[in-house]
Order: C-alpha cells, then structure tokens, then sequence
C-alpha cells in the first residue's frame, strides 16, 4: 500500500528539519536549496515552495543576519507596540517588512509569540526580549551593531506565577522530582493506567475538553501499530503562555506525561511540537530528555518496565497559528502544509502516517503525569465534582499582575479579576480571540468544565480601551492564520474584516450589526477546522454584551443612500489629471 | 455484497448500501445536495469549498465528507442550511473576479452552476475586486487566477506520469493561490492538460488553443436544473407590498443606464408584445425610452442599468434613489460592476494612459487625458450600485432575460405572483 502512494502523498517528517536548516545556514532559503531538497525527496518544486510559504518563519528572501520579530497581539499594542515599532525602524534604518541596505537587520510582524505578561516583546534570531521600550530598544540595536552576540544581551524571561491554591490544593505548580510520576506506572497495566484517567475526568486542557482517558482508551483499542504520543506544544491563541511557564520550570514533568500516555496507548515514539516561537526554550527541553535517557525514563524498557520502549523527539515548529489544531499539527508534522486534514477519522484512528496517534496538550500531559504521582483521588478532590482539578490560567492585560494563576475549577471570574488586580475591567477575554468576551454583568460566572470555560488565556481590557480596536486586533490574527484551505474561513475573515473597517469609520448602520451576526453564523457553521468556526465569536458577543457601545457607533437609515462611498476618496485618483 | 442499512434525508427513509457517499446516495434517491469541490473518485474528498453543508444528526458537517451508516438522520433543505449554502457560493463570487460573460467556461461552469441553482442573484458580500494573474507561462496551458475557487480538484488530480505534483497551494489565509510548477507542467502530455482543464469547476484552467476557437463544453448547465425536486429553481423574490384587485392607476417608471451598455434597455425592449400591454398600465418618466431628461414626478419603481464609474452616475442613481418607491438593479453591471469592472484590477491611472497615451489609436504626440470641469469625474473603480444606495431587487443577467425582467416588473408593481424559470436565469 505504502510502495503505491504517489510522490506527493508522501510523509517528509524530516522535511521541516531540512528546511529550518537551510534557513539557519543563509538566513534565509535560496533557489538552490529549494531546487536540491526537492530533487533529494523526488517531489515537484512547487510542492516544497507550498510548505514553505505556509509558515511564516521561513523566508525565500534574505531577512536579515539579525532577524527581528516584534510582537503585534493586542496585549501589545495597547502596551506601546507603536511606539517600539518606529523605534526599530528609526535604530535599523529600514521599515517593518523588509530588510536594511547592508542586510543586517530584518524587521518583521509577528502574531503572538507567548510573552504576553511581558509586552511589548520580540524575536531577535528567536532570542526572547521583553518589556520593550523605546530606550532599550535603542540600546538591544546599538549592542547588536557592536558585534554583542544576540544571546548575551537577550532577557531572561520571567514565570511570572502569581497565584496557587491552599496548602495541599495545587496541582501543577508544586516541587517537581524527576522520575517520581512515571516510577508510579511499575505494576499497573496500561488498561489501569487509562482506568485512572478516567476516574480522574480529566478533560483536554488545550480548550476543546475532551475526555482524555477516553482518548487514551479509544488509541489503545486500535490493532494497527505502530502507535505514537504528540504533545501539542504550539500554543498560539493570543494571551496564552501557561504551557511556556510549565515547560520552562519542569521541563520533565511533560515529558514524564508523554511517557504515561504512550505507556498506557502502546506507543514506542513520542513527539514534542515545540512552537517556533519558543526556540529559546529548545536547549533545556532537549537536556530533559537526554537527562531522562541518562535516568533511563525513556529508551529501552522505559521507566524500568520491561518491554516498554519509547522515545521522544522534539519536532520545531516554523510558525502558524492554525497547526495548534491537531489534524493540521499532524500535517505538519509530516512535512506537510499545517492544513487541518478532513474529518474523516480521528487522529486516534489515523494520525500521525496514518498510525493511531493521542495528541495531547502539554497542560493535559502535565496534568496526567501530576494524576499518576498524586492519585486520581487527590485531582477528584479539587475544583468543582463535575470538573475535578485546576486550571492554569493566563492573565495579562490592564491588571496589576499578569502572569500565570493556578486555580481551582470553581472560582467566580471577579475573584481572579480581583486576584490579579485588574485595573476597572470592563472587556474581558476569555480563552483568547478564539473564545468569548464577558463584560462585567458576567463577572459572577464561575469558571469550570461547564461554565465559563477556559482555555488558558485572560486578557483584561479596562474602561478606557477601545472594544472595536480589540475587535479588530482579532480580525487581522485570523485573516492572516487561516490556512486559506476553506472558503468560508479564507474568504468570510477577509470580508468580516472590511465590514469591521465600516463600523470604525463610523458608517455601519443596524443592518450591519445583523449581517455580522449572520456571517458569523455562516462562518460557524461551514467551516473545515475550529479557527473558522470560532473566529466570529467574540465579535458577535460583543455585539450583545455591549449594546451601548456599539449603538452610539451606528447611523440612521432615513435616506437610503449608502454612507461608506466617498465621492471625494472615490475621485482623488482621476484629480491628478486636473492640469 | 455490502450491508444494507436505513438511513433518513429530510425525513425520507431511505435504503443504501453501508459506507456509500452520502452526496451520490441522495442523489440516486431524487435529493439534490448542492456540491462544488467533490469529485466521485477523490477520495477522501477534498471537503474544501464547503458548498454541500448539510445537518448530520443535528450537527452541520459537509455532506461530501459522510459515509453512510445506518440510523443517520441528514437534513438538507431547511432554511437556515438553503442560506448557509447560497452564503458560500456568494463568498466565492465576491472572492474572485468571475466575468461570466467573458468566460470560456460559461455554461459549464459548477461554481455558475450553483448560483443558477440557488438563484443567487446578487452577493450579500462586498466584492473584493483583488488584482489576480493571469498566468501564461505555463507551455500548454493559461492559468486565470480571477477565477480559481481552491477547490484542490487540481492538486490532487493532475499528476504527471511518474507521481509529480504540477499543482500546489501557495501561501495562506486570503493570500492563498494555486500555484503551478512550470516545469512539471511541461512534461504532462496534452491529455493530461484537457483532463486538467475538464476537471477545474470553473475556468481557471485553460489549455491554449482549446478553449476558445472551440468551445469545450456543451453548456450543460445551461437549460435544466439538477435538483429533480425543484419545481421553482429560482426563488421568488419576497413579492412586495401589492397592488388592489380592480382597473389599476397607472404606475409610474423611471430607467436609466449608467455604466452600462444599453443591453439591458434593449432585453427590456425585448418583451415584444407586452411592452403594448404594459404601455396601458404604466407610464415613464426619466427615462432614455422616451427620452424624459428629468424627474417630473415620484415613480413606483426604478430600473437602474449599469453600475457607476463616474460622478455624474452617483448623482444620478441618488436621485433615483429619492425619486423612486422601489429601486431595481438590472443586469450584472448595475449588481456588481460587470465587464467594466474588469477595470478595477487595475490602478485608474494605468487605464486611462492605457487608453488616451499608449493605445494604438492614440494621435501621435498625444499627451492628454481628458480632464474639464464640466466632464464626469471617474471614480477610482466601477462601483455596483449597492454600494451607492440601497437596492430593492436584482435582476441578474448580461443582459437579463426579458421574460425575468418583465415577471419581476409586474410582480413588484402588481403583486403578481410568479417563478422565474432555470432556464431564464443567467449571468450571461
């Protein structure tokens, strides 16, 4: 079956590899490359070329012996991303988009890179700088030009952990001991593994709730082998940056999960996909793993049980937000565009090569791990009966203290405004642009399972932050990450964006407001993955959360003309004919 | 033999074999689910252009994607799934630049297709009028970017002899194209390039000296609809508020062309022998039929031709707007700029250098583009005149059909009811 696929059907799982090397050795991917990669894997040109103008991190022209990524979320923007922009552009003398005369600096967008607690931040050759401003900014760029190498002037980036629950009550962000959950597989078959899992109700962690011992247990079920374990470590929603802070305190502790799950599915391989964005996380997560080889946690009879072997390998992202859903991240992983692949089986089913494949969240394998070492009774007795557990949680925004906050499933959205100190909040997004807004009517809702839920991410908006910038903040990111592959995503993000630019120039009538709402509807229903089903939703909640707001931005309809034409905008080009 | 099982479509029990495609068991079975990037032998299917959503069990899904197995309960025609479905072919129209009446592809087009059969008559989407390719450098074959709908039939299906992809997707998000490879495309035999150009829904494949010294289709769209169950295949629009049984007052019409060709005046003259009757019943006001140069009275309705390149037609098609009760846009230049529209993928200055500097009439030595204060200004590109003011019916065609024109006339004057026929309904 495999010898008769044809050429472009065909995994390239080391194609990513490949082509970051080229990137890394040129600073960009030249004709050559394309040309001798493509001929080596006996693909048309015009396929490589797909995937790499797919991810936004690998450039077919030179950008830069220093290339600079700034960060253009809005937790950015409203921190001063203007002002750090035009100072990138005044030290390198060249404009966003493009790279300076002599080559040196490239300056470039980039969506969130999970640094929200510390914005404005940026990329430099994917060293991490926080908290720029525009005298820092000044000085990163004069260092740079000295010969300072990169690395030595990079910010070290905060954890920024804010709050645990009581003594006895936390879950995750407790002392970690290498070894000490996996040590509790000996003696359990996998079949009591998942029975623990289910016991616990511990649901996926990365905001779609699945089930994950159902997971585990409908993997395990499949004949077909073999069987692999991808951790999804590509937290690209806006504003989230949990699975950052639980990888770069315990790097182990995700690992160890990897190994439970591939423990309890029979799998002998596992794959961490490490967002680019988090490259300069990459050295310490790989000294984990050669460290748990050393421990002999992985490798041959992995975590001392005999006949269990498993590896793991860490597979660099090259940037796009869309491969955090997992049939694109399995794409991906093949060396393939991160498109998200048609329903047609569950990755449990066909996965990775088409093997039965648990993606799980690094939040959910954290929290399998923590389950094996503590117990399922000790997850059972935290947060709510139904929705077991804590949940990291995100903040950043107008608050006092952004950062990561461990709660306990239960708590009312105003207590964890008030423990992070939010500055009169007054939009609040839950989950990032791909979740739900709340104004403060909803600040009695209690976050769980089957509540308010959470993904991960808290963005806090104060009174004097303008909910159409936000709005609109939204609509680029998903303009701009769809994969482009559907129409109803491709095409209605594009138009939902005009529309909004409508409503900013303050001609938008009633009849508008009702056509979002429907094209939202339509968007939903239609869509191929999640990011088209869910880019409309924090628009058209807002729309009823807050009527005032968006009343006082609209038009009458007496006349019946259309406002959004602009004869003198409409002539200005015919006007330089005007001799 | 497979299993047979029972499964439901819009309450229709229906028996199939297991793991059959849901698309081809309804249509064995008499229901239509409209579809566009599904092509039988793909498989899986593409699940790209998601014109086919439908409701599985409650849930929308794609019904391409389905395979049957029993219990399955498939709603197709409810209202909300009818609009969902028009909405999506919509997009595409309002995507591309798709210039029917210019088109090699007309008549056998599936995207035109399934405006025909969904009675699409306008886009609810703003046109994005996006400067595409026009790729011809490819050695057998022209690639029209204007009208790819990324469909994927292409990627997946053209391949050369030994396994090559020829096609790929190119970037992503609203940038996303098909791109082709030159040198593949090279080595594909010329059957391999028709089976290319055949198998593109729409005509963004073209293979040189194939397509138009000979059309290459039968226009199998042209004449019936595919949906066995529609006995109306274009909706009816909502009937407005009518008239009182009786020997009616005379309404009042106004016309106009704007940027148009005077097509449409000549379709509406087409009507032949009603225009007698509707001569008894109506009479016109501004109008180039009787050459009326102002509005002398409110009229009951507004027949605009053409949409708005220029100043002159702003100011007129508002004072239409003022002038009459109902405001119809007729024929695809008034709905969404039609073949002059083609202009607006390129910068006006470059037009209109194009036409007074460096065309080959051009007198030498001219160095002139028109300009005077008494001239129209010309606006940046042509405008559908829904942008300009809100419009009450659409009437689609280049030009429309008589008959459609003249049912829509007196069903908006008189409350008539009426179906436009499949046949009747064209954007060409």
């Amino acid at each position: 079956m495999q010898a008769n696929l044809q050429a472009h059907q065909r995994a390239h799982p080391d194609l990513l590899d490949c082509l970051w090397s080229y990137q890394n050795r040129h600073g960009y991917i030249r004709d050559e490359d394309v040309a001798q990669c493509a001929a080596q894997r006996g693909i048309s040109e015009v396929e490589l070329e797909g995937v790499i103008s797919f991810y936004h991190f690998f450039h077919r022209k030179p950008a830069g012996r220093f290339t600079i990524y700034l960060n253009n979320s809005i937790v950015s923007e409203f921190n001063g991303f203007q002002r750090v922009k035009e100072a990138f552009e005044r030290e390198t003398g060249t404009a966003f988009g493009g790279v300076d005369p002599s080559g040196q600096f490239g300056l470039f967008e980039t969506a969130c890179i999970g640094l929200s607690d510390q914005e404005p931040a940026a990329l430099i050759n994917f060293h991490p700088f926080t908290n720029l401003t525009t005298l820092k900014v000044k000085h990163i760029i004069a260092e740079l030009k000295k010969g300072v190498p990169v690395e030595e002037i990079c910010d070290e980036v905060a954890d920024n952990i804010r709050y645990t629950p009581g003594e006895g009550r936390t879950l995750f962000l407790r002392d970690y001991f290498p070894g000490s959950a996996v040590a509790k597989l000996r003696g359990l078959t996998p079949e009591q593994v998942i029975d623990e899992m289910n016991r616990s109700k511990l649901s996926g962690r990365g905001g779609a709730f699945f089930p994950t011992g159902l997971k585990w247990g409908l993997c395990r079920q499949q004949e077909s082998s073999p069987k692999y374990v991808v951790c999804n470590a590509d937290e690209g929603e806006p504003g989230t940056f949990k699975d950052r802070v639980l990888m770069n305190t315990m790097p182990g502790l995700v690992l160890e999960g990897m190994i439970i799950a591939g423990y309890a599915i029979g799998a002998s391989v596992g794959i961490l996909y490490l967002r680019a964005e988090y490259t300069w996380m990459k050295g310490k997560l790989e000294k984990a793993i050669e460290q748990f080889y050393r421990m002999n946690l992985l490798g041959l009879n992995a975590a001392g049980i005999e006949g269990f072997n498993f590896d793991i390998r860490l597979q660099l992202g090259a940037g796009a937000y869309v491969v955090g859903e997992e049939t694109a991240m399995l794409n991906s992983l093949e060396g393939k565009r991160g498109e998200s692949r048609v329903k047609q089986y569950f990755p449990v089913e066909r996965g990775y090569l088409n093997q039965p494949t648990v993606v799980n969240n690094v939040e959910t394998l954290c929290a399998a791990a923590r389950i094996m070492e503590l117990g399922a009774d000790f997850f059972l007795k935290l947060g709510l009966p139904e929705s077991p557990g804590t949940k990291l949680i995100s903040v950043s925004g107008d608050c006092h203290l952004p950062g990561i906050y461990e709660i306990e499933w239960g708590m009312k959205l105003e207590e964890l405004l008030e423990l992070c100190q939010a500055q009169s909040p007054y939009f609040i997004q839950v989950s990032g642009p791909s979740g739900e807004c709340a104004s403060m009517a909803e600040k009695d809702r209690v976050l769980s399972n089957d509540g308010l839920r959470c993904g991960g991410a808290l963005m806090v908006f104060s009174h004097h932050r303008d909910i159409l910038q936000i709005l609109i903040n939204f609509a680029d990111f998903f303009k701009e990450e769809s994969c482009g592959v559907c129409t109803p995503c491709r095409a209605g993000n594009f138009i939902i964006r005009r529309k909004l630019e409508k409503v900013r120039l303050g001609l938008a009538r009633q009849s508008d407001y009702d056509e979002i709402r429907q094209w939202g509807r339509i968007m939903e229903m239609s869509s191929r993955c999640g990011l088209g089903k869910t880019a409309t939703n924090s628009l058209v909640k807002a729309l009823s959360a807050f009527p005032e707001y968006f009343a006082e931005k609209i038009q009458g309809e007496e006349d019946r003309l259309n406002k959004e034409f602009n004869m003198e905008r409409a002539i200005a080009e015919y006007e330089k004919f005007r001799s | 033999m497979a299993k047979q099982v029972k499964i439901k479509i819009d309450g229709k029990e229906i028996q199939a074999e297991e793991g059959r495609n849901l698309v081809e068991v309804a249509k064995e079975n008499g229901i239509f689910i409209p579809s566009l990037c599904y092509y039988e032998h793909i498989d899986p299917p593409l699940g790209t252009c998601r014109v086919c959503t439908c409701e599985l069990n409650g849930k929308p899904v794609p019904a391409c994607m389905q395979k049957v197995k029993q219990g399955m309960d498939v709603k197709v025609n409810t209202p909300v799934l009818n609009d969902t479905r028009k909405a999506i072919v919509e997009m595409m129209f309002a995507e591309g630049n798709h210039f029917c009446p210019a088109c090699e592809k007309s008549g056998d087009c599936d995207l035109q297709h399934m405006g025909y059969e969904m009675g699409v008559s306008v886009s609810r989407f703003p046109h994005i009028f996006k400067d595409r390719l026009v790729d011809f450098n490819p050695k057998r074959m022209v690639i029209e970017h204007n009208r790819c709908v990324k469909c994927r039939r292409c990627i997946e299906e053209v391949l050369t002899s030994d396994g090559q992809q020829v096609f790929s997707f190119f970037n992503r998000g609203n940038e996303t194209i098909v791109a082709i490879d030159y040198e593949q495309e090279a080595r594909l035999s010329q059957e391999q390039a028709l089976h290319a150009m055949q198998i593109c829904p729409t005509g963004a494949i073209l293979v040189r000296g194939a397509s138009f010294g000979r059309p290459f289709g039968g226009r199998r769209f042209d004449l019936r609809s595919q949906n066995p169950e529609s006995k109306k295949p274009a909706p009816a629009p909502q009937p407005q508020k009518g008239g009182k049984k009786g020997k009616p007052k005379k309404k009042v019409i106004a016309t106009i062309s704007l940027a148009g060709c005077f097509g449409c005046h000549m379709s509406m003259l087409d009507i032949d022998l009603g225009f007698m009757d509707l001569i008894d019943l109506v009479e016109f006001n501004k109008s180039p039929i009787n050459d009326i140069k102002e509005f002398t009275q409110k009229c009951d309705i507004g027949l605009v031709e053409g949409g708005c390149c220029n100043s002159e037609n702003i100011e007129v098609l508002r004072e239409f707007r003022k002038k009459c009760k109902v405001l119809v846009a007729v024929g695809e230049c008034a709905i969404w700029g039609g073949l002059p529209a083609m202009r607006n993928l390129v910068p006006l200055e470059e037009c209109l250098e194009e036409a007074y500097l460096n065309s080959m009439t051009t007198e030498p030595g001219e160095h002139i583009v028109p300009y005077h204060e008494d001239l129209p200004k010309i606006l940046d590109k042509v405008y559908p005149i829904n942008e300009i003011v809100e419009i009450d019916y659409f009437i689609p065609g280049c030009p429309p059909n008589a008959e459609h024109i003249w049912k829509a006339v007196k069903n908006l004057l008189w409350g008539e009811q009426y179906s436009i026929l499949y046949s009747e309904f064209k954007y060409d």
